[in-house]
């Protein structure tokens, strides 16, 4: 997030011209009229600092409102600068909250922020929402409050119940999108998808994949029926086969599907059915649920995946063998996420079949390691980067990774922007030569210029971190865990990386000094993440005093002795501290 | 951790033997010491070769969980064999290397070792003879397959598992060692948020993947078992969604139950199915709980030497020597001392977990041990 977006006093760019400013050779309108083409944020920050009357015409064309920490600024600030807003993304919980790492009740509620905008912004049409609290009761708000609201964005919120989702199904006429992603609220029933009016029918986002509830087929079908403008169809396990074909014949314009669970017994009748009624999707381009397929059933998608670019078999554990069979019919595959039980063998088959692949993620299936399966190693990526040399998205997980195999997959595959490799077992060195992984990722930084996002795994020392900062110009994301040997390593990221922004740290030996060599850094960043490390109360409060911008979060662990700070949470505002911070979160 | 080695722990065996034997001679009765001696040293022969064939099946001791600490019974014979090598293995890592496992169990009660030494039975020294059993693989009986995931123990805790599980402790402090044995080592089990996936995809791993691959190790896990480890939802104490009903038939991946000890408070929770022996589960506590550090932890450094031979020594929980006991509830309600049944059967009718201190524990009619472990 740019800094400039919590600026909420003009005061900055008037202190940059005298009184003898001289008149914009434009009136207000024509300046406001080309400022309303630039959609970029990066841009109307940019040309928000021009002058002052370019900040005044940015801030009354801008229309699309994006905060990635909710924490950074208030709602009041918000609404004070930017009268005319008509879609909000909101960021909420530091990214670590995906893993457990943030107790309960951390915060980043969104009803504040709904109470403002049906003050301020009762024209809003969009709401895009990641890692937030959303309850009910803001559902009912949003419902109500918002006649022209369209789209509804809930990717890994908690805190809702069938009974907001209801709310938003009964009185958001115009409805277009709702789609939620990644949920993990245990809640819901699925009597909300029959509360959308009978002519109710302008949907065309619709995604509820993660939630565990049964909708009721009927109303399902009538509705899949009455929305001809209908792209994007992620229905959850609870809708079989057969089901599935039915909605199929109703929506073949598709461009996104998500089925439901692929397990049935089909007469041969209905395999072929399923067959042809995948075939007349003729604009597949993303194809994601096959929860439970086998090799029995999996071919009667391959009639839809001509234009497949985005495959997402991260819910259904495959063999290489079946997976290569699908493979060939996914020729134009841009995207792949999936398990890593097609193992190395699979990944070759990637190789060979989709060469023009850009993103690849490898999940684990056995995280813990409690089977012993092989899963994937360093030479399914290799394999994967021969093929595809035009990668630029790697997400992998293994338990076994050689520097020499990274040294080549880069080699192959230069523009990586984002390298996420995660090798499993914490601090584990290069299993053939028993060094640190150092290497590996300094190839990764001095080949892969373009790189924006990096997660570094496997024994490290500081050395690795060295690397990082004299090399990885563009870094904008960096995750470390279990890694280092010294503040120095922290250190050397945070003098070097220009361009950081977020910066996530677990595990590792980096203490006071490193936190605080940083001081400056933290108010060009939108967070900085560090837990379970050496840092103490003292250096905490240290950099509270010297940086009254930053707000410095400690979260304290019960039983914990009053020295270690065990997690702490350092990021920008113009907000002050937070107003709604748990007893168990100490702002310093 | 490294599994003993063989030379040096068969020097001592012979040696500790030797010794024994020739400390059981009467001096005066000749004729009565030639078959004693004879037994002793052919005994010593076949447990050698016994050992040699357990070396076969050590996976499988491994898996049998806890390993062959009843070697604290041979001695508790007499006092002054505590030289007496016991090398309990080490279940953690590398369960598919033939390392030699010197479990000299020689007293043996019921098909599996136990982790703790029988309080009673090893008393009466000179009751040599129904101790000095050679053992063989019929000694394991369940020890049959190898690649039951019960030989790993590094299963976790899987706390990215259950997202809304969060009661304000998560996140504990615990710090995995930052740089652990290559291969599959326990390392990575206890630490929470790692690997780092998030909660929904954990949730979709466990309700959702069956690859006959996955369905292969759950059907061995069941036969080596001989029970039924897909453990009872009413264990199953986690936030799980209770609606899905489409759980598939699969290993759950955790089972948490909590942990009181005597004088604190707030409790734990902990991830049985993450352990496979009674010996992983103390050390987590201990290190849960900081019984090490405590007061009451009365071994000294000299003593654990002699224990162990220079190897890792027992946990404080399943020390009869220290402060702590470590007590279950079962399914009935009972208090019960943890260690005493195998493994697998604790793991069915453990309902929560106990430390208690010692002095309380007297009064409960346990005995404090009879001699170190």
């Amino acid at each position: 997030m740019d800094p400039d977006q919590s600026e909420d006093s003009p005061s900055n760019s008037a202190n940059s011209h005298g009184p003898t400013q001289p008149q914009s050779p434009f009136p207000d309108e024509v300046l406001e009229k080309v400022l309303s083409f630039i959609d970029s944020r990066k841009d109307r920050s940019s040309v928000s600092l021009v002058r002052k009357d370019w900040y005044n015409a940015e801030r009354w064309t801008r229309s699309k409102l994006f905060i990635g920490n909710c924490y950074s600024v208030s709602p009041e600030i918000v609404a004070r600068r930017f009268p005319r807003i008509k879609s909000v993304t909101l960021k909420g919980k530091p990214r670590f909250s995906d893993f457990n790492m943030l107790p309960r009740d951390w915060g980043a509620n969104v009803h504040s922020w709904l109470v403002m905008f049906a003050k301020v912004y009762p024209f809003l049409e969009e709401l895009r929402l990641k890692r937030m609290t959303v309850t009910d009761e803001s559902l009912e708000l949003l419902a109500k409050s918002f006649p022209r609201f369209k789209a509804l964005t809930l990717s890994s919120c908690d805190g809702f119940s069938d009974n907001g989702l209801k709310a938003i199904a009964s009185h958001c006429r115009n409805l277009t999108e709702l789609d939620i992603q990644d949920s993990v609220t245990d809640d819901v029933g699925g009597g909300w998808l029959s509360c959308f009016p009978e002519n109710f029918a302008s949907l065309e986002v619709l995604n509820f994949s993660s939630l565990n509830c049964e909708v009721s087929f009927d109303d399902l079908e009538r509705l899949v029926g009455r929305c001809k403008s209908l792209r994007v169809l992620k229905v959850n396990d609870s809708i079989t086969l057969d089901q599935l074909r039915r909605l199929l014949v109703h929506a073949p314009q598709l461009m996104e599907l998500g089925t439901g669970s692929f397990m049935q017994e089909l007469t041969p009748r209905q395999y072929e059915d399923i067959e042809s009624a995948f075939s007349n999707c003729r604009n597949l381009q993303v194809l994601s649920g096959l929860w439970e397929a086998t090799s029995l059933y999996l071919p009667v998608l391959y009639g839809a995946c001509a234009s497949l670019t985005f495959l997402n078999l991260s819910d259904v554990a495959l063999q290489s063998s079946e997976f290569a069979k699908l493979l060939v019919h996914c020729p134009n595959l841009r995207r792949l996420w999936v398990i890593d039980t097609v193992e190395d063998k699979g990944l070759e088959a990637l190789g060979s079949s989709c060469p023009l692949l850009e993103e690849l993620r490898v999940f684990p299936s056995d995280p813990y390691d409690r089977h012993h399966r092989d899963g994937v190693t360093e030479l399914g990526f290799l394999a994967v980067s021969r093929g595809c040399r035009k990668l630029r998205y790697v997400l992998y997980f293994c338990r076994r990774m050689t520097n020499a195999a990274v040294v080549t997959i880069v080699q192959n595959c230069p523009d990586f922007t984002h390298f996420r490799l995660c090798i499993m077992t914490p601090g584990q060195p290069d299993y053939l030569t028993n060094e640190p992984m150092d290497e590996a990722f300094a190839a990764v930084v001095k080949t892969c210029t373009k790189l924006k996002r990096l997660s570094v795994s496997g024994l490290l020392t500081d050395l690795t971190f060295e690397y990082i900062g004299k090399y990885a110009k563009n870094l904008e994301t960096l995750s470390v865990a279990f890694a280092g040997s010294s503040d120095w390593g922290m250190q050397c990221v945070l003098e070097g990386c220009p361009k950081l922004r977020k910066l996530e740290i677990r595990d590792c030996p980096f203490g006071n000094a490193a936190l605080l060599s940083g001081r400056e850094k933290y108010e060009m960043m939108r967070s900085l993440w560090m837990s379970s490390c050496n840092v103490t109360m003292k250096g905490c409060r240290l950099l509270a005093r010297e940086m009254p911008r930053l707000n410095v979060e400690v979260i304290k662990d019960e039983g914990n002795d009053d020295g270690q700070a065990d997690r702490v949470y350092v990021y920008r505002s113009v907000a002050g501290p937070r107003r709604d911070a748990p007893p168990f979160v100490l702002t310093l | 951790m490294a599994p003993p080695l063989i030379t040096t722990t068969t020097i001592s065996l012979l040696f500790s033997l030797h010794s024994f034997s020739s400390s059981l001679i009467p001096k005066t009765t000749p004729r009565i010491a030639q078959p004693l001696l004879r037994f002793s040293f052919l005994d010593f022969l076949g447990i050698f070769f016994s050992l040699k064939v357990e070396s076969l099946m050590r996976t499988a001791v491994v898996s049998g969980g806890g390993g062959l600490n009843s070697i604290g019974s041979m001695s508790t014979l007499s006092s002054e064999e505590k030289s007496m090598v016991m090398s309990s293995e080490d279940s953690s890592s590398y369960p598919d290397e033939p390392e030699l496992e010197l479990g000299l169990g020689l007293s043996l009660g019921g098909g599996k070792a136990k982790p703790r030494p029988p309080p009673a039975k090893a008393a009466a020294a000179g009751s040599w003879d129904q101790y000095a059993r050679i053992l063989t693989a019929k000694d394991f009986p369940s020890m049959v397959s190898t690649k039951a995931s019960s030989s790993s123990s590094s299963s976790s805790s899987s706390p990215a598992a259950k997202a809304n599980n969060n009661n304000g402790s998560c996140g504990t402090k615990r710090t995995a060692e930052p740089s652990s044995p290559p291969g599959r080592s326990a390392v990575s089990s206890q630490v929470v948020g790692w690997p780092p996936i998030r909660a929904y995809r954990m949730n979709s791993l466990v309700n959702h993947a069956k690859s006959p691959a996955m369905e292969e190790s759950a059907s061995a896990i069941d036969k080596s078992k001989g029970m039924n480890l897909v453990l009872d939802k009413t264990n199953y104490s986690s936030n799980r969604n209770h609606n899905v009903a489409k759980e598939r038939g699969l290993v759950k991946t955790s089972l948490f139950i909590k942990v009181n000890m005597d004088g604190i408070p707030i409790g734990r929770k902990v991830d049985l199915s993450a352990h496979s022996c009674y010996d992983s589960l103390a050390h987590t506590l201990d290190h849960m709980f900081k019984l090490s550090a405590a007061v009451g932890a009365t071994r000294s450094k000299a003593e654990e030497e002699v224990i162990m031979g220079g190897k890792r020594r027992p946990p404080i929980l399943l020390d009869s020597s220290s402060d702590f006991v470590l007590t279950y509830e079962d399914k009935e309600g009972d208090w019960m001392l943890v260690g005493d049944v195998p493994w697998e059967m604790f793991l069915s009718s453990v309902r929560r977990l106990r430390i208690r201190r010692t002095a309380e524990v007297n009064g409960l009619g346990l005995m404090k041990g009879t001699g170190d472990s």
